[in-house]
């Protein structure tokens, strides 16, 4: 009894003395570059292969053609490429809104910063617009009233910025970009009329400042990227042609 | 006091022996101990390298390269954890067409052992991340979304504990507020809870309770905000808290060159590390450990 006792303490005390008591000691800590000095992993690399063969080969597919290169720096207060999509986002998005609610976009807005790429003269694929709205941003409806556009139109004249604009609206600043005239689908803007304004979910949220489109009388979600959009745009057409035309300019 | 707990050890190990028997390897294990953590974050779909023309980017990143350089560094120390901190998806067009089945997959093939859920990986809503959970084979923690009225219920544990040679090591997961970034009709009803409690009490149970060797942090809530210094962020979060030995952060796509190191609440050190984004870097942190009781004036080197 007493020897099985003192077996069992001595035990315990060598299991604890080598095993038990550890502490930290140092810590080192660094990062590595992940490079083309590093092979491929070849088992993971024939994994992707095929997903990405089918990525590319709808990614590539041919959906329209453009004549010219566009950029969203070619042009004052309106760009070809802002109108081809603040037009292209009514187009496409008014069938929709108009089968839900049976009313009709008014107008869209949408931001000059929203344009992420050129188009480039030639072929537009999928990749196209992926390229150009690389964002999930989809359209919202947002019914506003004309004191509000007014507010909106305030915004465009101290921004001086080629936002989009659909064609619907035309703006005209003075030479020192204070608003001079202003209409929409050519009727002067009313402060106690209803506009539905397309936007995206982006700047309905308040996103570059655009802080206009809160408090509204209602908000409708198409779950329409713009992505799609564009795509869908795209689709119809085998040559695009967009121009900069007077929908937003400054009479000097 | 001391007395006390030594007995009740002792008597562990003695029961653990009659079950066992005691083998030589215990006694062989006396040389100094190594958990490596290797970890990502904000990787955004990023499968492919960025190409030659990518300018900053041009190159970097890739799936297939990060895999042959975690396999090299899991046969150098099989004791690795390989960890992500979240926004897994969105920024490819791989993600667009497959949902997420590819990254996921791909993580597997990789042996990730864990990861927590950024703002991002909400993107196809809550059901669509839950419909990509069988292409993981590794886990997902956040102890700060309460997830019980969704469909992701059960599917995600506060924290998960790892045991490698010997060595416990606790990492729980955190999750950035989701109320003015993520579309709610995303997230449903997943509920966001303040990380700094969250995290208290999950240091107290991974480092008290659990008698963990090591607590990492697995965090999504950004590394910190220079235009708002008091919002919820990886520093404050080691300075508010204690009993956190590392925090592996993301969110904020900080490209920090060498791991952060900052003061707890009672003046221990914590490391915060970020690898900014895409997949282009890999983080490493070695932990060692020496056989012994902690000599308190030694303490622990660092070297980033």
């Amino acid at each position: 009894m007493f020897l099985k006792r003192i077996t069992t303490i001595f035990l315990a005390f060598a299991v604890l003395a080598c095993n038990k008591e550890y502490h930290l000691s140092k810590i080192e800590g660094k990062r590595i570059e992940i490079n083309d000095s590093l092979n491929e992993d070849q088992k993971i690399e024939a994994y992707i292969k095929p997903f990405r063969q089918n990525v590319n080969k709808n990614l590539d597919s041919v959906i329209s053609y453009a004549p010219k290169t566009y950029s969203k720096t070619d042009g004052e207060l309106n760009t070809a490429i802002g109108n081809l999509m603040a037009d292209a986002v009514y187009e496409e998005s008014n069938p929709v809104f108009n089968s839900r609610t049976g009313k009709n976009i008014d107008f869209v807005i949408l931001n000059h910063g929203g344009i992420r790429s050129i188009i480039p003269k030639g072929d537009i694929t999928t990749r196209t617009a992926y390229s150009v709205m690389p964002f999930e941003n989809s359209v919202v409806v947002v019914q506003l009233k004309g004191t509000q556009i007014k507010e909106m139109l305030i915004y465009l004249a101290l921004a001086k910025r080629a936002h989009p604009l659909s064609k619907h609206i035309q703006i005209s600043l003075d030479s020192d970009f204070q608003l001079k005239t202003a209409t929409i689908n050519n009727a002067e803007i009313e402060s106690d009329k209803t506009y539905y304004v397309a936007t995206n979910d982006y700047l309905y949220n308040g996103g570059d400042r655009m802080t206009f489109f809160k408090p509204n009388d209602s908000l409708f979600v198409l779950d329409y990227k713009i992505r799609n959009v564009l795509i869908d745009y795209f689709k119809k057409r085998d040559t695009i042609n967009p121009v900069i035309d007077e929908r937003f300019i400054q009479i000097k | 006091m001391k007395r006390r707990k030594f007995i009740k050890q002792a008597s562990a190990t003695v029961a653990l022996a009659g079950i066992g028997g005691l083998g030589l390897q215990s006694f062989q294990s006396s040389s100094r101990k190594r958990i490596t953590i290797l970890h990502t974050n904000d990787v955004h779909s990023h499968i492919d390298p960025f190409g030659p023309n990518d300018g900053r980017n041009a190159n970097k990143g890739g799936v297939a390269r990060r895999a042959s350089l975690v396999e090299a560094i899991r046969n150098e120390n099989p004791n690795t954890l390989l960890l992500d901190a979240g926004d897994i998806f969105q920024g490819t067009p791989y993600f667009n067409y497959y949902g997420g089945e590819l990254e996921f997959k791909l993580m597997s093939m990789l042996k990730y052992d864990l990861a927590t859920i950024g703002n991002h990986d909400f993107d196809n809503g809550i059901e669509g991340l839950y419909a990509q959970l069988p292409n993981a084979d590794f886990e997902f923690v956040s102890a700060n979304y309460d997830f019980s009225n969704t469909i992701m219920d059960t599917h995600v544990k506060p924290y998960k504990i790892f045991l490698k040679d010997g060595i416990k090591i606790g990492v729980f997961g955190l999750g950035i507020q989701l109320e003015g970034l993520v579309d709610k009709r995303m997230y449903k009803e997943t509920v966001y809870n303040d990380p700094v409690e969250i995290a208290q009490d999950m240091s107290r149970i991974l480092k008290t309770d659990e008698k963990c060797d090591l607590v990492i942090c697995l965090s999504h809530i950004g590394y910190f905000y220079k235009k708002f210094p008091e919002r919820v962020s990886d520093i404050n979060l080691a300075r508010a808290t204690k009993d956190i030995d590392l925090i592996i952060g993301g969110h904020t796509h900080t490209f920090l060159p060498k791991p952060t190191i900052e003061k707890n609440s009672i003046g221990k050190n914590v490391l915060v590390n970020q690898v900014g984004a895409y997949g282009l870097y890999l983080g490493q942190i070695d932990f060692y450990f020496e056989p012994g009781k902690n000599v308190e004036a030694k303490g622990t080197s660092i070297i980033v």
